[in-house]
């Protein structure tokens, strides 16, 4: 690879761009392929290769076509946090460490400050709206922490009409069953309701805002990746 | 908090150092193996190396043959696996077999 190639491969990363390199493993020529592109690199891309490098980055797999590796580069996953809770406070950094960019809604300014989620995105707004500002993608996870109805309800309903590929909710199975209520009388439909993740995570028995977390993060993995066959 | 550093970025900032680098790339995996195609180790020439294309059983051997690819600047398929038997194999504990692509960065 060359240094070049290199800057350039980093650019298109950091522009949040679905990028492939391929690379014919008999003698390490290269392309990069940023949105469809071809934009740098010696190796002469055919019809088929193209083909696989998109068809990859739908599957977010890497993997080898005709003597050609596509090794992907996909934006990065999100993760939004509605709730600026201790909860969130080591969710939050597990997520980043997971390759998450995460971002945590709480209009509350005493608990969303600075001090409490250091390098951590917050935004001070009604979750409503930043919710539908931050739009969630299929890329997207999304997780209501506050247990403070006028907070997560009218979030938990904006990431429902979305693709967002999780979608849960902190509290009890009761806390749950009168959330599906209050959510069906404002119009969401039950197979939406019927989406969310809630009591929320995995059953691990967590009990500290750190193991519940855990709960929470493995969850979403299971979400994103399926289990493991075998 | 910040983020695990990500290899391609420690690749850079060491050719800035005035080092030579080589990239190692999992291209295909059979078998249970760790690491999915596409993870990725860097190395320098005084061996520091970042990432990982395994659970830590055949790093050593990639390091040492990412020293010889950044020296020659001819890149090479490696294949590690329970049944290999060439000169530099490792096993993989977990019985899996991997293929790792190293190469040169270039200027």
């Amino acid at each position: 690879m060359k240094r070049a190639f290199l800057e350039r491969l980093e650019a298109a990363r950091q522009a949040k761009q679905p990028t492939v390199v391929a690379t014919r493993l008999s003698d390490g020529a290269q392309a990069l392929i940023v949105d469809g592109d071809v934009v740098a690199g010696d190796l002469a891309v055919t019809p088929a290769i193209a083909d696989a490098a998109q068809t990859a980055l739908r599957r977010d797999k890497s993997g080898t076509e005709d003597g050609v590796f596509l090794q992907i580069f996909n934006p990065p996953l999100r993760l939004i946090i509605v709730g600026a809770v201790h909860i969130a406070q080591v969710l939050a950094p597990m997520a980043t460490l997971s390759g998450y960019g995460v971002t945590v809604i709480d209009p509350r300014g005493a608990w969303a400050s600075a001090e409490r989620f250091p390098d951590i995105a917050v935004i001070q707004d009604w979750p409503e709206e930043a919710m539908q500002s931050l739009a969630p993608d299929r890329r997207t996870a999304v997780v209501a922490l506050t247990h403070d109805p006028k907070l997560d309800d009218p979030a938990l309903a904006v990431a429902l009409a979305t693709d967002a590929f999780y979608v849960g909710a902190l509290g009890s199975k009761k806390t749950a069953a009168a959330r599906a209520v209050r959510l069906k009388d404002s119009g969401v439909s039950d197979g939406a309701i019927a989406r969310i993740d809630g009591p929320i995570g995995m059953n691990i028995g967590a009990v500290s805002p750190a193991e519940i977390a855990v709960a929470i993060l493995a969850k979403i993995t299971l979400t994103l990746r399926g289990p493991k066959g075998g | 908090m910040s983020e695990i550093i990500d290899p391609l970025t420690q690749a850079k900032e060491w050719q800035d150092q005035g080092k030579k680098v080589a990239l190692a790339t999992v291209v295909e995996t059979w078998g249970s193996s760790p690491r999915p195609p596409g993870s990725q180790l860097v190395v320098n020439e005084d061996a520091g190396f970042e990432g990982s294309v395994s659970g830590g059983c055949i790093e050593g051997a990639v390091v040492t043959e990412a020293m010889d690819v950044m020296e020659t600047g001819v890149p090479k398929l490696m294949e590690f696996g329970v049944s290999d038997a060439m000169a530099w194999e490792v096993g993989l504990a977990c019985g899996g077999t991997v293929k790792v692509f190293v190469e040169k960065l270039e200027a």
